[in-house]
């Protein structure tokens, strides 16, 4: 039942809103609303009612295992909510003069700091607000380096075909054009594919290592070197640097600008799809080009560098100061790992994948890169199955549901036929695994006995298979008021 | 577990890393603390803010947001989950959105909605690439860019679409209204433009003639984006009321719904359209439909346009909604209603007239502009807007908005603010206190 249809009119929380309505009788009628809108006439109660009632609808890391590869939904401790909401940073307004803001400043400040040492970068923007718009701060940071040099021609972005849909689309939103470069099956990079790619017309190359297809790029000192002689730029999505955290650095592989998904690695919460947070780093040549604001320190204080400071810098990328209360979630979530905690996020994160693949072979399922070390993900490709039972991976995926555990990501990447793309990370303890495991078996067997038990999968949800088709034809985005 | 995997020691996890590329221990991040030690840390960051009383708005506002809001929204169940890819397991976050998506419809009067974008700024960049998709009658990709509109809008409009070959042509306003001068505007009929962008209020809190630019705009076939306070549309005209067939992209951004103001973020830009252009939107779409057994339920939608399918031809690079803010704005709009946001919106409209009557009277303090304004005002001062904010400051008060940097030619000018929040006494204090500083 939508909030509307509980509406009686004239209902509302009365005590939340002044006790009188004002006059606007100054404003000239033309420019007034002619109609009250239609918004929900509920008492205070039926809404906190109905919106707990939904949320009891939903799959959360708080309530369910949620090994979504390349998503890292690993534990958002509460301690970095409660305290990014005190109320000294709460009513903060952004433009408040940074001499009245030093406790915010400093915790940025730091967190740039810390962003630089865990990556090997040399200089952090935390401006972006989700990890594609890191992205494009960081390609038209490649695309404003070129420009400086009057290098013009470089008007083409590599990206290996097993990328995030996000590189290539960020590369065109910047101008570029995109060129894909295969994968061996291996995993790695076609290198005979990249050095013949490679050349005056190359701006870039964007690479996620591990890459998407849960394994580490073993030849990144090549990649680099081919790019760099190339006179290209190397891009580091940092999908993936949960993975690593700790054990390798983005700038000693030679990247020269990453962006890091502070929701994945850093451990925000992901909020039903957001907010995220996307902060950009850089090597030294880069610097002038950075994403504002950034935030420096003279002396004792903290305060933003503005266009005066970096006159090449690729602007702003939102109104104020990106989503700052994630990147505070994210301070105190790196604070209280420390150095330590964080070496020992990717040493966890690669146990679990690495024993839940080594499991997942001895109970019979096939791996898409058998022969390899999964990093943070390993992937499963159900293609016998779905050849001799008819039973898909979204046919697993949906039947996972019934026994409790939110799906893999399922047909990504796009390369590995009926794939589940599984990455437990660091928070989940052996059991958990291990059931999960457990239910992937029975569900083969299912398959194998009652095969449509397991296409008509989930029955135990609110709904059972939504029908996508009409949803896309029969368009129903928003309720007009007049029920069908 | 390292039995089942076959290795003696973690680090044969690590050996396809070539071995000299492996990180030294990470000197430069501090050792880790326990909840406690973090705690007293960020409450002693959080102590280091003085708290003042704010009139300062410029696109940021703080209004009163029930408890509840925030107290639902941060239950694990929406807080914790990742965006809605599993329908089935995801109805809270798929029919919240799909409620959200009626309730921006209703108070813009579009007629689609999506499930928001990141900021007002970034969503007014994304509206104008979607405008440059949409209008076919158009090949210039100009867009005038009335300097009414929000600076920090108009700069990231400027970073994000230029990879794109878009120009963005300034509109000046007129000197005594402070509003988009519609001289200005007509100079350009004739030519091809792609789209205009109108907000209402603007900048300097001022109302635009948003009926008679827009019926401009669409004699010219010029496609109209209004950038709009979402709160203020329980009083004022919807943008698909403007004009004789109204806008066809609104967005702006939803912070004043219920989001803090958290320092500046996250806050969502919210983004509605007309059916026509609803294939060009950017960002995830929630859709109505039938389970099989023909139970209702909730799906994203048109996601061909995507870049997780269509890659380089996507609409966008986007993917994130700012699903967490949008479910607090949800509650919130939810709490309120048609009625609580009209009573909201229109005690601010009067404090902030309450406040520039009694500032306006202390000598060497005068408003600018005779346009209606809204709930911002600019005021001129005797002195520099930056001491006279300073010295505020030191009263514990924040003043408003410094418009020598984007505006120099105001001379020395400030926005200020009063939103519902503000009392009588608060304003009264305001008005000593700046006699005091300006005298």
């Amino acid at each position: 039942m939508l909030i509307f249809e509980h509406s009686r009119t004239g209902r509302n929380g009365a005590p939340q809103s002044p006790k009188q309505k004002a006059s606007v009788d100054d404003i000239p009628a033309s420019l007034l609303r002619k109609n009250r809108a239609v918004l929900p006439e509920v008492s205070e109660m039926q809404a906190v009612r109905h919106f707990t009632r939904l949320s009891q609808k939903n799959f959360s890391i708080d309530t369910h295992f949620y090994p979504l590869g390349s998503c890292t939904m690993k534990y958002n401790p509460r301690a970095c909510n409660t305290l990014a909401m005190l109320p000294g940073f709460l009513t903060r307004h952004p433009m408040a003069p940074a001499q009245q803001s030093q406790g915010f400043l400093a915790c940025m400040y730091e967190l740039q700091s810390m962003l630089c040492e865990a990556t090997g970068m040399a200089a952090f923007s935390l401006a972006p607000m989700a990890g594609a718009q890191g992205e494009f701060a960081g390609v038209a940071m490649i695309e404003a380096y070129h420009k400086s040099r009057g290098d013009d021609a470089r008007k083409e972005i590599l990206v290996p075909n097993a990328a995030h849909g996000t590189n290539p689309a960020t590369a065109t939103m910047c101008g570029f054009s995109v060129k894909e470069i295969p994968t061996l099956d291996n995993g790695d990079v076609d290198l005979d594919a990249l050095k013949k790619a490679v050349g005056p017309q190359t701006a870039g190359l964007m690479l996620t290592n591990p890459s998407t297809l849960g394994v580490f790029e073993r030849q990144i000192e090549t990649i680099a070197k081919v790019v760099h002689q190339a006179g290209g730029l190397l891009y580091y999505d940092g999908a993936n640097l949960n993975a690593i955290l700790g054990k390798i650095r983005p700038g000693d592989m030679g990247f020269d600008v990453i962006h890091s998904n502070l929701h994945k690695t850093f451990s925000t919460p992901h909020g039903g799809g957001g907010p995220g947070a996307g902060a950009v780093g850089v090597a030294k040549r880069l610097m002038p080009f950075l994403p504002l604001p950034v935030v420096d320190k003279e002396g004792e204080n903290y305060r933003w560098l503005t266009e005066k400071d970096l006159p090449q810098t690729i602007g702003r990328l939102s109104a104020f100061m990106g989503n700052a209360g994630v990147l505070l979630r994210a301070y105190i979530y790196m604070r209280m790992l420390g150095r330590e905690g964080m070496v020992r996020v990717a040493e966890f994160a690669t146990l679990n994948a690495n024993y839940m693949m080594a499991e997942a072979k001895r109970r019979g399922f096939e791996l898409a890169i058998p022969d390899r070390r999964a990093s943070h993900e390993f992937i499963i490709t159900l293609k016998n199955e779905a050849r001799d039972l008819h039973v898909t991976a979204m046919d697993f995926a949906k039947r996972l549901l019934d026994f409790g555990y939110h799906a893999p990501t399922t047909y990504f990447p796009l390369l590995v036929p009926e794939c589940l793309l599984i990455e437990p990370t660091e928070t989940e303890a052996k059991e958990v695994l291990d059931g999960f495991l457990d239910a992937m078996l029975q569900i083969r067997e299912e398959a194998k006995t009652d095969p449509d038990l397991v296409k008509g999968a989930p029955y135990t949800l609110p709904v059972k298979r939504l029908d996508e088709v009409r949803a896309a034809r029969q368009l129903d985005l928003a309720w007009k008021g007049v029920e069908n | 577990m390292l039995q089942a995997i076959g290795v003696n020691d973690i680090s044969a996890l690590f050996e396809e890393i070539p071995a000299h590329l492996l990180a030294d221990e990470l000197s430069g991040v501090p050792t880790g603390m326990n909840e406690m030690e973090i705690s007293r840390l960020m409450r002693a960051r959080a102590a280091q803010h003085p708290q003042s009383v704010c009139f300062l708005g410029a696109g940021a506002y703080e209004h009163h947001i029930p408890a509840a809001v925030w107290e639902i929204t941060t239950r694990g169940e929406f807080y914790s989950a990742y965006t809605p890819y599993q329908a089935e397991a995801s109805q809270g976050t798929l029919q919240l959105v799909y409620e959200y998506q009626s309730m921006m419809t209703a108070l813009t009067g579009m007629d689609v909605s999506n499930a928001s974008m990141y900021d007002g700024a970034s969503a007014l960049a994304e509206a104008v690439l979607m405008a440059v998709r949409g209008n076919r009658k158009s090949k210039s990709r100009k867009i005038l860019m009335p300097t009414t509109v929000h600076p920090a809008y108009r700069k990231t409009t400027q970073t994000i679409v230029q990879g794109q070959h878009i120009e963005l042509v300034e509109v000046a306003y007129d000197q005594a209204s402070g509003t988009t001068s519609l001289d200005a505007l007509k100079q350009q009929a004739g030519e091809d433009i792609t789209a205009v962008v109108i907000q209402q209020p603007n900048f300097f809190g001022n109302l635009e003639a948003v009926d008679e630019i827009t019926d401009w705009a669409h004699e010219n076939n010029i496609l109209v984006i209004a950038v709009v306070n979402p709160l203020t549309l329980a009083i004022l005209k919807a943008p698909g009321d403007w004009g004789v067939v109204g806008v066809d992209i609104a967005c702006g951004d939803g912070q004043p719904l219920g989001a803090p103001l958290s320092a500046g973020g996250p806050y969502y830009g919210f983004m509605c359209c007309t059916d026509a252009l609803v294939r060009q939107m950017p960002g995830r779409i929630v859709g109505r439909t039938v389970d099989q057994d023909g139970k209702e339920g909730f799906v994203l939608t048109l996601q061909a346009r995507e870049q997780h399918i269509r890659r380089s031809k996507a609409t966008s690079n986007i993917c994130t909604n700012q699903g967490l803010v949008v479910t607090a704005s949800t509650i919130h709009m939810s709490i309120l209603g048609a009625r609580g946001l009209e009573r909201a919106a229109a005690a601010c409209h009067a404090n902030t007239l309450s406040l520039v009557k009694q500032l306006s009277q202390i000598e060497g303090v005068s408003c600018v502009f005779d346009s209606t304004y809204f709930h911002e005002a600019v005021l001129k001062l005797s002195k520099p807007a930056g001491e006279v904010l300073a010295a505020l400051m030191d009263k514990n008060i924040l003043g408003g908005y410094d418009l020598s940097g984007s505006y120099p030619e105001l001379g020395n000018a400030m926005l200020v603010c009063a939103t519902e929040m503000r009392t009588d006494e608060e304003i009264s204090a305001y008005a000593n206190a700046l006699a005091e500083v300006i005298a």
